[in-house]
């Protein structure tokens, strides 16, 4: 499969990758690892006209310590997040997380900032965002602007990022020793979660439970009145209305979420 | 149409391509290195495995335009001189391979897991694999053969230490 023709250009910086967006209007799409964008062009679901390579924008790569906030860069790919050891003292659900996007070759190649962007509600990125209570920094021609995780999602494959702006950068709050559960529900390696779950200090997110990824606030909130684990994670569905398709129904969505709920809880790292 | 220059297998190429030249049909159409396969062309089989970098990767899921300025190798490159490389040399030994679609991209994955992590355990040879699906199922001796490569590996290395 080919894609459709297109013009590509290379960004050397985050100042140039705005440039070029506002100088290529709604044509342009952002091209990072390419391992959502690709497929999708090869598939003729995008044919964008332009691509803006990012990949080689230095300012937009790398992990530092900012304060109480570990700083990701866009371009970031998932196997330097899941090998940082950085990443791994100080927020180890997301190394963790990392660690279990697609496989090796796709580690190699994906970003942590395409996979948010893309806001695919099954992936592993964009729930343990949510549950570790992240934010996105968003630049555009005007400047660079905040978005917490839970606002940033608003729909399926669809973000707060308006035209001409970038995700330049993720920001975490460090975590070193916090208690975590992560758990994933797949029929075969390499799959997106049927359902997911990652929670941490009383935050629990869901992937695939909606159009977005989500909090259980339910079992949140038994867990800070405290309800046992087991109790809690039997609230994890509540107030859902997950998707249904050749793998799940909406009945064993839910019932899924309560069970890895559960063992994400009762089994903390 | 754009120039790009990058180095395969060792050499240096410089080419007119296409943006959208997939970095798969680069290799096997322009440069006539027919190794890496294309099987699924939706980055599922893993059968365009090709190192760019040391690191592996899906060939049929990578711009040939993103490459540029970058190092390749394919199956080919691993034996220049026509000497095996210690993990085609196991495939071979431990009979990893039957009809040999996957082969070419399964010795590149092990390449790059071996070179990430020297001396895997069987489950970690099995997730490291995870990338590339062979559908004779001939996954066991595949998994032996790349165990295999580690060990007389780490065998070559204590008798250098020795």
């Amino acid at each position: 499969m080919i894609p459709a023709a297109f013009d590509y250009v290379a960004a050397d910086s985050a100042a140039d990758a705005v440039d070029l967006l506002a100088r290529h209007g709604d044509d342009a799409k952002l091209l990072a690892g390419g391992h959502s964008l690709l497929p999708m062009m090869k598939l003729r679901l995008a044919a964008p006209p332009v691509l803006i390579d990012i990949s080689r924008a230095r300012d937009l790569s790398g992990i530092s310590i900012d304060g109480g906030e570990l700083v990701i860069g866009a371009t970031t790919r998932h196997a330097d997040l899941a090998s940082s050891e950085l990443v791994k003292t100080e927020a180890p659900l997301l190394a963790h997380a990392a660690s279990l996007v697609g496989d090796p070759q796709i580690r190699h190649r994906g970003t942590i900032g395409g996979s948010l962007a893309h806001a695919d509600p099954a992936a592993d990125l964009p729930m343990a965002l949510v549950a570790l209570g992240g934010s996105v920094e968003l630049t555009g021609p005007a400047g660079s602007r905040r978005v917490a995780a839970d606002d940033f999602f608003t729909g399926f494959f669809e973000t707060t990022l308006a035209d001409g702006e970038l995700l330049s950068a993720v920001r975490v709050p460090r975590r070193p020793g916090a208690a975590w559960g992560y758990q994933k529900f797949v029929r075969r390696a390499n799959d997106w979660a049927i359902v997911g779950v990652a929670a941490i200090d009383g935050r629990i997110a869901l992937a695939n439970m909606a159009s977005v990824p989500i909090r259980a606030r339910a079992a949140e909130e038994a867990l800070a009145t405290g309800a046992s684990p087991a109790q809690a994670a039997e609230l994890a569905a509540y107030g859902t209305s997950p998707g249904e398709d050749i793998h799940a129904d909406k009945e064993f969505r839910q019932h899924l979420a309560r069970v890895l709920t559960r063992r994400a809880l009762e089994h903390l790292s | 149409m754009m120039h790009v220059k990058l180095t395969v297998n060792g050499e240096q190429r410089s080419d007119d391509v296409e943006p959208r030249l997939l970095l798969v049909h680069y290799l096997r159409e322009v440069c006539g290195l027919r190794a890496a396969n294309i099987g699924c062309d939706t980055t599922s089989c893993g059968a365009c495995t090709v190192l760019l970098n040391g690191e592996s990767v899906k060939s049929c899921t990578v711009l040939t335009a993103q490459v540029a300025d970058q190092d390749v190798v394919t199956a080919e490159g691993l034996a220049p001189d026509g000497e095996l490389h210690p993990v085609q040399q196991a495939f071979r030994d431990e009979h990893g391979l039957q009809c040999g679609f996957c082969t070419p991209g399964m010795v590149m994955a092990a390449v790059s897991l071996l070179k990430e992590n020297p001396a895997p355990t069987e489950d970690q040879v099995r997730q490291g694999l995870e990338g590339n699906l062979c559908r004779c199922t001939g996954y066991h001796n595949i998994v032996r053969a790349v165990l295999a490569a580690a060990a007389q590996s780490a065998g070559s290395r204590a008798e250098v230490t020795a």
